[in-house]
């Protein structure tokens, strides 16, 4: 009995490295098909995401003088990919925020009558002059652009 | 000792496979797959065209879905497919390699059937099989069809006017069915919508079932051996487990259909014409996809030996009844125990197959 073990165990030998070589081939062969078929794949699933990471990219906007918003009022415009919201303040100057909540990624909206910045999912609240987070959930103030203005036109940039 | 396997109770393997295995049964399912046989002869050549067109049709599933991540059926269609082509990094690769593999796989399902038939392995006990395969062969034709005109360029448009042609000869309920495949009296965007349906969600849902069906009877009966084979003696007939033996042979012949399939996605990319446009005349040359010439060819030519509808009407009436006799010879040729019969078949089938070949050669001589 324990001879007949002996053997088989003797002639299981080579047959494992053969296996184990085999396996190393089979591996090597089907990396070598997994790249060049999932390399189009991915590129061809990503060409949006390239072509909105190219207008996300942007840097400035302008606005023009007739959507100006009047005092005390907001312009919603999007500033590349995303939301942004600029303030008429009642002193005449300009404040612009990314209208993005920092808690959960809902737009927020400016409410002149509370002025306030107020974000209705789960009712975060920001100073309009600053943006900081003063009630609700949201973790961090928003994220401020730089207002400049001349010759009627505005210009928002990343601050 | 002296147990069988499956009443021992199992050492549980180490690793992430016997952690599978001790809640799947994987090891029952290789050991099924390692006891079952495959037949082993002269003609085994022929077993691997069925895993060749269910490997073209994983293909198509894969790119058709990659596709549908950017077409817009209806008004948009071309403009989309336009776009795919050009402004989408990669998108001509996907939507070459899903045309060639749909043409991949009508030939591979052919070559299917023919080999079957010459093998005469439609016979009891399995002519559902048979059936189920012309079925199979027939939604593949309907896929080729329906997916032609989604690009929505001229030469798909005029395809499918001279297609939706034959379902008109129908006496009586022809122009309703034409008309409700169109959506109205023209090929248009509506016609695109429907189609577009039919391509991407009834005929996958039907070909899913249906080969469903025809797989779980190659499982049932197992392979059919040619009648050469049968003639030998049990003990002379040779066989190789399905696992690993045939099921590696199988693998082999999938990565020799995608190199294949590779190579005429990447060196031949499949062309879009103009848009289409019903008022433009149709351009010089059309003629059908290759597995639609031999009917287009027999319309043709019993048009011009019967002028008017009547050609039409016995060209549609010629394929008809072949089709129906060629699903019907399980009936005919039932066993191997009617040599005249068997030999009858056998050149039923040659004429078919030259038939074919030579009115789809006729057929593109004459463009």
């Amino acid at each position: 009995m324990s001879k007949k073990k002996h053997k088989a165990a003797h002639a299981e030998e080579p047959e494992l490295t053969r296996r184990a070589l085999f396996r190393t081939g089979v591996g090597i062969v089907g990396a070598c098909y997994v790249g060049p078929i999932a390399y189009p794949v991915y590129r061809y699933l990503a060409t949006p995401a390239k072509q909105s990471a190219a207008l996300a990219a942007i840097k400035e906007v302008s606005i023009p003088q007739e959507q100006m918003p009047a005092l005390g009022t907001a312009l919603r415009f999007a500033f590349g990919t995303r939301p942004a919201i600029l303030i008429h303040m009642e002193d005449g100057s300009f404040v612009c925020f990314d209208a993005v909540c920092t808690h959960l990624g809902c737009t927020v909206e400016f409410q002149p009558e509370e002025k306030r910045i107020h974000c209705a999912c789960h009712g975060g609240t920001y100073d309009m002059a600053t943006g900081k987070n003063v009630a609700g959930p949201p973790p961090k103030p928003l994220n401020q652009y730089k207002v400049e203005v001349a010759n009627g036109q505005i210009t928002v940039t990343r601050a | 000792m002296g147990k069988s396997p499956s009443l021992a109770r199992k050492e549980p393997q180490p690793g992430l496979y016997g952690w599978l295995d001790e809640r799947l049964g994987l090891d029952e399912l290789l050991d099924f797959a390692r006891a079952k046989e495959v037949p082993h002869h002269g003609q085994s050549f022929w077993y691997y065209w069925g895993g060749i067109s269910l490997f073209l049709f994983l293909v198509q599933l894969v790119t058709g879905i990659l596709l549908l991540v950017y077409y817009r059926p209806g008004a948009e269609a071309y403009e989309s497919v336009r776009q795919i082509t050009y402004d989408i990094e990669f998108g001509w690769l996907i939507r070459s390699a899903h045309s060639w593999s749909a043409n991949l796989m009508v030939l591979a399902v052919f070559v299917h059937m023919f080999s079957v038939f010459f093998m005469k392995a439609y016979r009891k006990p399995r002519e559902f099989g048979w059936w189920s395969g012309l079925a199979l062969l027939g939604l593949t034709m309907v896929f080729g069809f329906s997916g032609y005109l989604l690009p929505f360029d001229e030469l798909s448009y005029f395809a499918t006017k001279v297609g939706l042609e034959i379902p008109q000869t129908i006496p009586g309920l022809g122009p309703v069915i034409v008309t409700l495949l169109q959506g109205g009296e023209q090929v248009s965007a509506v016609t695109i919508q429907r189609f577009f349906a039919l391509h991407v969600v009834v005929l996958p849902l039907a070909f899913l079932a249906l080969l469903g069906f025809h797989l779980w009877l190659v499982q049932k009966h197992g392979n059919a051996v040619p009648p050469s084979e049968e003639l030998k003696p049990e003990e002379k007939r040779r066989s190789i487990p399905f696992f690993p033996n045939f099921f590696a042979k199988d693998m082999a012949m999938w990565l020799i259909t995608m190199n294949v399939l590779a190579i005429l996605a990447s060196l031949y990319p499949w062309g879009l014409g103009a848009p289409a446009d019903p008022i433009a005349p149709a351009p010089e040359g059309i003629h059908p996809e290759w597995y639609f010439m031999s009917q287009f060819q027999i319309l043709k030519v019993f048009g011009r030996w019967f002028p008017g509808m009547t050609g039409e009407v016995l060209g549609i009436l010629f394929f008809t009844a072949g089709i129906v006799l060629w699903s019907l010879i399980p009936f005919y040729d039932k066993d191997n125990t009617n040599a005249r019969r068997a030999r009858h078949a056998s050149w039923f089938g040659l004429a078919a197959l030259t038939g074919l070949i030579l009115l789809t050669i006729w057929g593109y001589a004459e463009i």
